[in-house]
This record gives C-alpha cells, structure tokens and sequence, in this order.
C-alpha cells in the first residue's frame, strides 16, 4: 500500500466519524494546549523574577546587618541588630578592590502627609551614588546631592507611586512643594522614573532623602540599614563579596564567620534562589498538564478501539482482498497518529493564543519557547504510536473468516 | 486450475474436536462454472475459506495454478487472495460512504498498481459486471442491492483472479435481481473464460452452474448429473 494511499484511507476513515473524532482529539488538543501554555507561563514568571531583582542594579552586593538569611530581597526593612556603620561603607570604598561603588542606606517606614492626603511608605536615607548603583533614573527635578548628605537638608526625592498616593494620580509641578515626614517638613527636589511594581514589593512606592537627614530625624541613631556594594563586573562579584565579609569582620572584631552580625549577599544568587522556586513551579504546572495529556492518550486509544470494533467487518473484508497483517496495522496506526497529530497542532495553536491572551491581558509576560513546541509534536506523536499500538495489532490479528463472520 | 485432495479441517474447541471436512478430493479446470451445494452445517463455508485461501486445511493438499497453498503463512495466504481470487459475498461487504469506483479500486491499492492504471482497470471491470457508467461516483450505500452486488463482482474481477468464489451471492437479494446477478456470472463465465466457484445451498442457483458438487456431513456425495435434470422438471 502506498503511502497517499494510506493517508486517503486515513482521511476517509476520520471523517466518516466527524464528531467522534473531534472529542476524541479534544482531549489531545486541551492537553498539548495546556502543556504549552503552563511551561510558556512559568517561563514568563521566571523571566520576570530574575527581571525585577536585575532592575535593583547590576552586580550588587547588598550588605544587611543581622545574621546570616538563607533568603532575603531588596526589602527595604531594617534588620534586627544595628551593626552597619558609615565608617564600615567608607572601608569597603576605600579597601576592596573591584568595587564600581558603595551606597549607605538607612531605611524606615513612616506615615507622610502630603497636600490633605496622606499615607504610608518606605522612606530611604541615601546618597547620590544611588542613582547608577541601583539603576535608577531621574524623570524630574534632580536627586540628593552631596551637598544634601554633607548638610543634612531636608530634601525628598518621590516615586511614582508615592507621588499619586499624596498628590493624585499623574500629578505635575510637585517638584518645589512639601511633605511631611515624621513631623518634619521637607522640600520635594525630584521624581523618579516608574521602575514597575512587579516583583516582592513596590519599587515606586518609595521617598528618598539624605542618608545624614534619615538618621539624624527618623531612625535617631548613627547606623545603617543597608549597605550596596557594586562589583565592577558580574565575573569578580563573588571575589568581592569574599573581600567585604573579611573586611567587615576585621571592622567588627570578629573572629568566628559564623558569628558575623551582618550578611552579604550577593545578587546572582538571589536569582538562582529564585529561578530555583520559579522552576519547580514551572515544572508542577508541566507535569500537571502532561496527566491531561495522559488521559487524552487513553481516550485515543479507547476511541481505536470502539473504532476496531465497528470496524470488524470492514477490516474481514480488507484481509479478504489481499490485505496483510502490516497493512491492517499500519493503517490502524496512522489513524491513531493522525489524531493526535492533528490534536498537537491545534493544541499547539490554542496553547499560544492562551499565552498571548495572558500576555495581552497583562498578567505576566508569557513566553512560549520553540522547545516546547517541538516537545509538545513528539508528545503527541509518541502517545498516538503508544496508545494506537494495541488497538492496531488487535484489529491485524483479526482472523479474515471471524471478521467477515462477524455481525 | 484447481486440485484439491484429501483435504480435512479440524475445529478445536476446548477438549471437543469437531471435524467439519472428512476427507475432500477434486479438481476444477480453468474456465469451468461449478456450485458447491451443501445444507448448512455440510462443511460447505470451511471449504470455502480453504479454497478461498482464508484458512489452512488440517491436512491434505490444495494446488491453485499448480501451486501448493495448503501450507503457507498467513502473509503468504494474504498474497494468494490479493493475485489469484475474487470474492463475492452474501453481505456485499463494500466500505460504506465510499464510492463505486473507490471500492473496486480497493484490491489494486494492496497491489502497489499506480492511480492512473488503477483506475482504468477499476472502470473496466465495473462495465463487464454490468454496471451503468452513472453510477460510478455515487457512494456504495446510495445504491440498490443489486446494482451493489455488481459492484462486488467488479471488485471480484479487478485483480484479474484465477478464480472468482462467490459464497451465497444472491442470498440477500429477490429472486428477480438474483436472476441478473447469476446471469452475470454465467456471461462471465462464458464470454471471458474466467473460472467461478459458486457456494449455495438453493437447487435453483446451482443449476446456473456448469457442474454441481454436493457436499454432506463434511464428504462429497456422488450424484449422477442427471439427477439435476430431473430435479429440474
């Protein structure tokens, strides 16, 4: 038998049963469309982790006082011992090498009041290197100076979020007013560019003032919350880190590591933390979708059966004319492929409307890999030779008298 | 031609052995109409199936055009029907919601014959069984059990068969179209030379053959031939 041949069999075969084979291949269809769709949306939440801790800058190390965290973001919050100094930023700048910069930070969260309005937000005390240290950028107005940090002026710098919280949404011409903070009054000098809110927290929601004027009016005390270290290139990130831990411990006159009261942590593996968690839901939600899969392949099967069964007579009389066992086989074997077949590239489309409807609707930037495409065909051509299998042996050993006997 | 000698078949069902031939011997010539007559029950359907290469006979020798195809595989049996035999059947048996043409083709695509060549046997054999060229693109459940019965016989006739075996072909069919049917076969027969096994268990369809052999309890009975001429008047 010819291979056209076969295929105008197989197409005369399907058709003939429009409705049986579209549910059947349904099952095919939802279980392709949502393996492609569950890995092309935990891709896209994997990329967008590993976006949002890039966007807090590049090569950081973030300095934490406290002890060691298995696990820690850019959370602003301040630890729960007070160890970090101005002095310890001044000799991580002044005596590790390889470091591209170095930002005090002193964090708090206080309620501020702007015009009539009022909320609650993360204040953070910084300096001017704050800017490319944490790949922020200025929208309007200027940023702290060093002439702020050296004075100590009440001066603020809004984000997006904090300016529609006390000025309404899209608010102009905040630059030059005033908000309060802890009682204090303090002059807006600039707007920052909006970061995006995805991620742990909000990076929009924020005011930054001098580090100097942080400690002096809102926490009371000389320490800081925060120290970022930026490594000149991702290759000497954990070198530096290396260089700061034995630095601070000296600073602190610490002999044992373990007993360090701060931590370091290095922003690449932060990401591999992440991509880690990120990656095992991936997974859940593939595996999940391959059961449907599964079960789409047992209602292939169960349909070629049935169909074997219909079909007795139809198979006698083939065997009759001159039809061999591999013959018989074979076209029962296409069918089943062809199902899914079909199945997978209409599971493959449905799959990434799915992706671009999520995409569109802005939940999550999904990304449907080619991997998984071509992943989802062999799936679904491996499970049509699997569950066609037996199904088409049992039709091939169908004796020629029992068949055509059969009524 | 046809040799057949000896043949016995043996059912097993469990520990019962039923023995539904006891010994078959003859031959047919090339070119000769015989009808294998029998009540049901006679055997007649296994020697059907044996000389129709469907079945292996438990013992005994059965050569077609000098071949001995008593003891092949079930691939080699599949090779004997496709080339040397046509089947007509009681039940028709044509794939439903496919045309005339597609089913007579049928044989020829087991055979690896190209579109083109196929098509045109397809067509030739469909007018020597009598069908009227208008029906050749209808599908085979829009048409009237008589004009479907010459569509088998079409099919029958495609893969230019030593040996065309029709088994009750006009059982489903009124006595009328039954005539047309049987009258086919005997222009068959006649006009062409082909060689034709009719399988019955009615007097009056057998009679249509050349030659008649009855068959009993799973043995060959020996009548005189002019039994059928008195039977007849």
């Amino acid at each position: 038998m010819k291979n056209s041949d076969l295929l105008h069999e197989t197409y005369s075969a399907l058709s003939a049963n429009k409705a049986r084979s579209g549910l059947t291949m349904l099952g095919i269809i939802i279980g392709i469309a949502s393996v492609i769709a569950m890995t092309a949306i935990g891709q896209g939440a994997q990329n967008s982790v590993s976006a949002s801790i890039e966007s807090i800058g590049a090569n950081l190390l973030l300095v934490m006082p406290g002890a060691v965290r298995t696990f820690g973001g850019p959370s602003g919050g301040r630890g729960g011992a007070q160890s970090l100094t101005v002095a310890d930023a001044d000799a991580i700048a002044s005596q590790v090498s390889n470091v591209a910069g170095v930002v005090r930070e002193v964090s708090a969260r206080e309620q501020v009041v702007g015009t009539g309005t009022n909320t609650n937000t993360n204040i953070i005390g910084t300096e001017p290197a704050y800017l490319p240290v944490r790949n922020v950028a200025i929208d309007e107005g200027n940023f702290i100076t060093d002439q702020n940090v050296a004075s100590g002026d009440k001066v603020a710098v809004l984000g997006p979020t904090a300016r529609d919280d006390l000025f309404g949404a899209g608010a102009t011409g905040v630059v030059g007013q005033t908000v309060r903070i802890n009682g204090g009054e303090y002059t807006i000098v600039g707007i920052i560019v909006a970061k995006g809110g995805s991620g742990f927290s909000n990076a929009d929601d924020v005011i930054y003032v001098p580090y100097t004027t942080a400690q002096r009016y809102l926490s009371g005390n000389k320490y800081l919350s925060e120290i970022d270290v930026q490594a000149v290139s991702s290759d000497v990130a954990t070198l530096v880190q290396n260089d700061v831990t034995t630095l601070l411990l000296t600073q602190h006159n610490i002999s044992d590591p373990t007993k360090a009261d701060f931590n370091v942590l290095n922003e690449a593996s932060i990401i591999a933390t992440a991509s880690s968690v990120t990656g095992t839901f991936t997974a859940l939600l593939a595996a999940v979708a391959g059961i449907s899969l599964v079960v789409g392949g047992i209602g292939i099967m169960n349909m070629m059966l049935t169909t074997v069964t219909e079909r007795t007579r139809e198979i006698g009389l083939r065997k009759a004319i001159g039809a061999k066992k591999s013959d018989i086989n074979k076209q029962f074997l296409v069918e089943a492929i062809m199902l899914t077949f079909i199945g997978g590239v209409i599971g493959v489309i449905l799959g990434w409307l799915i992706s671009f409807g999520v995409t569109q609707l802005g939940i999550l930037q999904a990304s449907v890999s080619l991997s998984s495409i071509i992943l989802a065909f062999c799936v679904s051509a491996a499970i049509g030779i699997i569950f066609g299998y037996y199904p088409a042996r049992r039709a091939a050993q169908l004796s020629p008298i029992d068949a055509l006997r059969y009524e | 031609m046809i040799e057949i000698k000896d043949i016995t078949k043996t059912y097993k069902t469990g520990d019962v052995e039923f023995q539904a031939l006891r010994g078959v011997s003859f031959i047919i010539k090339d070119g000769e109409f015989v009808a294998i007559m029998g009540p049901s029950g006679s055997g007649k359907s296994t020697l059907m199936h044996i000389l129709g290469a469907l079945d292996n006979p438990t013992d005994g020798t059965y050569f077609l055009d000098g071949k001995d195809v008593s003891k092949l595989t079930d691939d080699e049996l599949a090779d004997i029907r496709k080339d040397k035999i046509g089947f007509v059947f009681q039940s028709f048996n044509l794939l439903p919601r496919t045309t005339v043409l597609r089913n007579v083709i049928l044989p020829l695509i087991y055979d690896g014959i190209n579109p083109n060549e196929r098509e045109e046997r397809a067509k030739k054999a469909l007018v020597l069984a009598g069908l009227d060229e208008g029906h050749f693109l209808n599908l085979s459940n829009q048409l009237s059990g008589g004009q479907i019965q010459r569509v088998a016989i079409a099919r029958a006739l495609v893969n230019n068969p030593s040996l065309i075996l029709a088994d009750e072909p006009t059982g489903n069919l009124d006595s009328k179209t039954s005539e047309i049917v049987l009258g086919t076969f005997q222009k068959l027969n006649k006009e062409l030379g082909r060689t034709i096994i009719l399988i019955t268990h009615e007097q009056d369809i057998a009679e249509h053959a050349d030659r008649i052999l009855f068959i009993k309890d799973g043995l060959l009975e020996h009548r005189e031939p002019h039994i059928k001429r008195i039977a007849k008047n």
